[in-house]
């Protein structure tokens, strides 16, 4: 951090809960990649070496959304397709974010069509929209950043222990 | 004796409290928030199928089986092989007419699933 380097003799910090927690919070989001389509060859390009998304702590790809913090939904939302990301995502655990990442995901993009879903804000809380067909890996870590500094504001009172309400699903 | 396994113990210990940590870690700093969607079985968004306790066939205990002699005969003859010079240097020929003998016996239930149309897959 650099302040170690200062000090001349012994020393400590004081922080808050909440600030720790939050910096523990931002500093380790683990995705769940939801690659339905194309953006999803974006967003494994985010994970290799060159664009290297383990320099924000978020190189764990998990495929299990019990350990997940993030939703990457990449790719065209078809209805069908909703009711599975929608119970993935209700089976992460909270507290929980999510990036519409391109055009289709956003807002239906070029499939104005009766089968996709026109942005997966219609069920899903988007956190942050992704523009681009599909973004460029730079716009992904973009949008990363913001995550964190979103998560950077948040409490730990915001999310006490508590059971939830059942979300109901319909599924076929 | 007793005090050259210090480090071995040490580092099972140190394996079960942090694995012990790790987990009740979990579970007391983690918010708790259930819903019945969120405590319900993972199986890629899908609505699970069927019970995990399927019966499976009985082909699969013959394949165990099998697995079970060659493993074995492996797990031992790999190292003696590596050891064979000195052990034949210490103790003489009985090393290689130990292992003579543990091999026929294995032979033996080679040749009985052999027999037994045990390598016959359909």
């Amino acid at each position: 951090m650099g302040l170690e380097a200062k000090l001349k003799q012994d020393g400590f910090f004081t922080t808050t809960i909440d600030a720790l927690a939050a910096w523990s919070r931002k500093n380790s989001v683990w995705p769940m990649p939801m690659g339905i389509s194309c953006c999803a060859i974006e967003m494994m390009a985010v994970g290799d070496p060159k664009f290297d998304i383990a320099r924000f702590g978020s190189e764990v790809m998990r495929f299990t959304p019990r350990q997940c913090d993030l939703m990457i939904v990449a790719g065209t939302v078809t209805y069908k397709m909703a009711h599975v990301v929608k119970k993935i995502f209700d089976q992460m655990p909270e507290p929980k974010w999510v990036i519409a990442m391109g055009a289709c995901t956003s807002s239906g993009g070029m499939y104005r069509s009766y089968n996709v879903v026109q942005g997966i804000d219609q069920f899903l809380p988007v956190d942050v929209y992704l523009a681009g067909c599909p973004p460029r890996p730079e716009n992904l870590l973009n949008a990363l950043i913001q995550i964190q500094e979103k998560i950077g504001k948040t409490r730990v009172r915001d999310y006490p222990d508590q059971p939830l309400e059942p979300q109901t699903i319909q599924q076929n | 004796m007793i005090e050259q396994y210090i480090p071995v113990f040490l580092v099972v210990a140190f394996a079960i409290i942090f694995a012990v940590v790790v987990v009740f870690s979990s579970k007391i700093l983690g918010p708790q928030r259930p819903t019945p969607e969120k405590l319900s079985t993972y199986e890629s968004g899908m609505k699970p199928v069927g019970s995990t306790h399927e019966r499976v066939s009985v082909k699969y205990y013959l394949v165990a089986m099998l697995f079970i002699i060659f493993d074995l005969e492996v797990i031992f003859v790999y190292p003696w092989a590596v050891q064979f010079k000195n052990l034949f240097h210490e103790i003489g020929t009985s090393v290689f007419f130990s292992m003579l003998i543990f091999l026929i016996v294995l032979e033996l239930g080679y040749l009985y699933v052999y027999k037994k149309g045990g390598f016959k897959w359909d």
